[in-house]
């Protein structure tokens, strides 16, 4: 399995509801389809909000995990 | 997706503005339009020369609750103006001045920040909410 190549970091680490998603929603719109981003963040709405996100907007949440502190998310654009 | 959020802002304070500002940007990053009619004091809110002061809470609020809220800007929570901002920079989000409340307050669109795109009265906001639902703040 090829390793995964993240194309844009998206740290929102310390930014509260709901502007991880606003960032996501900002650096997705910039990017082409098939462009893979990682998300860093501490707002635990997050964890709820990035996969609805997701659902909603058709992108990818292709892997999701914490370290207890900070939440990391990779999300593929549709 | 496709109906609107309608938001009719009418208190000036900066907890109901800052929670009208997460509402906006949560429904502009899942694509949704969001219409914005700002009445009464949410609209002198929006004075160019008074939205970064200090708009102080709803009376509920409290001393306690005013320290949460400092607290939360303190730990880096964006100013709703900012919310704002950056939910107008991903599309779909139109904020008009009542024309009422701008007769009301003697102002002008020159008199309000950029991110009042225009005046309109009650019959346009409707228009454009469409079937979508509306909230007063």
């Amino acid at each position: 399995m090829p390793v995964l190549e993240i194309t844009q970091a998206v740290d929102a680490r310390g930014l509260s509801c709901p502007m991880p998603i606003v960032k996501t929603a900002q650096a997705v719109k910039a990017l082409p389809s098939g462009a893979v981003i990682e998300l860093l963040a501490t707002d635990a709405g997050s964890i709820k909000d990035v996969a609805a996100w997701c659902r909603s907007t058709g992108n990818g949440l292709i892997e999701q995990s914490s370290d207890g502190a900070v939440y990391r998310f990779v999300i593929r654009r549709k | 997706m496709d109906e609107p959020l309608n938001l009719v802002l009418f208190s000036g304070t900066d907890d109901k503005l800052q929670a009208a500002a997460v509402l906006t940007a949560g429904a502009a990053a899942l694509g949704k339009p969001v219409n914005i009619f700002l009445q009464y004091w949410a609209l002198e809110a929006f004075r160019a020369d008074r939205i970064a002061r200090d708009h102080g809470l709803a009376p509920e609020a409290g001393a306690a609750g005013r320290a949460a809220v400092d607290a939360l800007a303190a730990a880096g929570q964006s100013p709703w103006a900012d919310t704002l901002r950056q939910a107008k920079e991903l599309g779909g989000v139109d904020i008009e001045a009542c024309s009422l409340s701008m007769d009301l307050l003697h102002l002008q669109q020159v008199d309000l920040d950029p991110l009042v795109d225009g005046v309109e009265g009650v019959t346009a906001f409707y228009l454009a909410a469409g079937e979508g639902q509306v909230l007063f703040i």
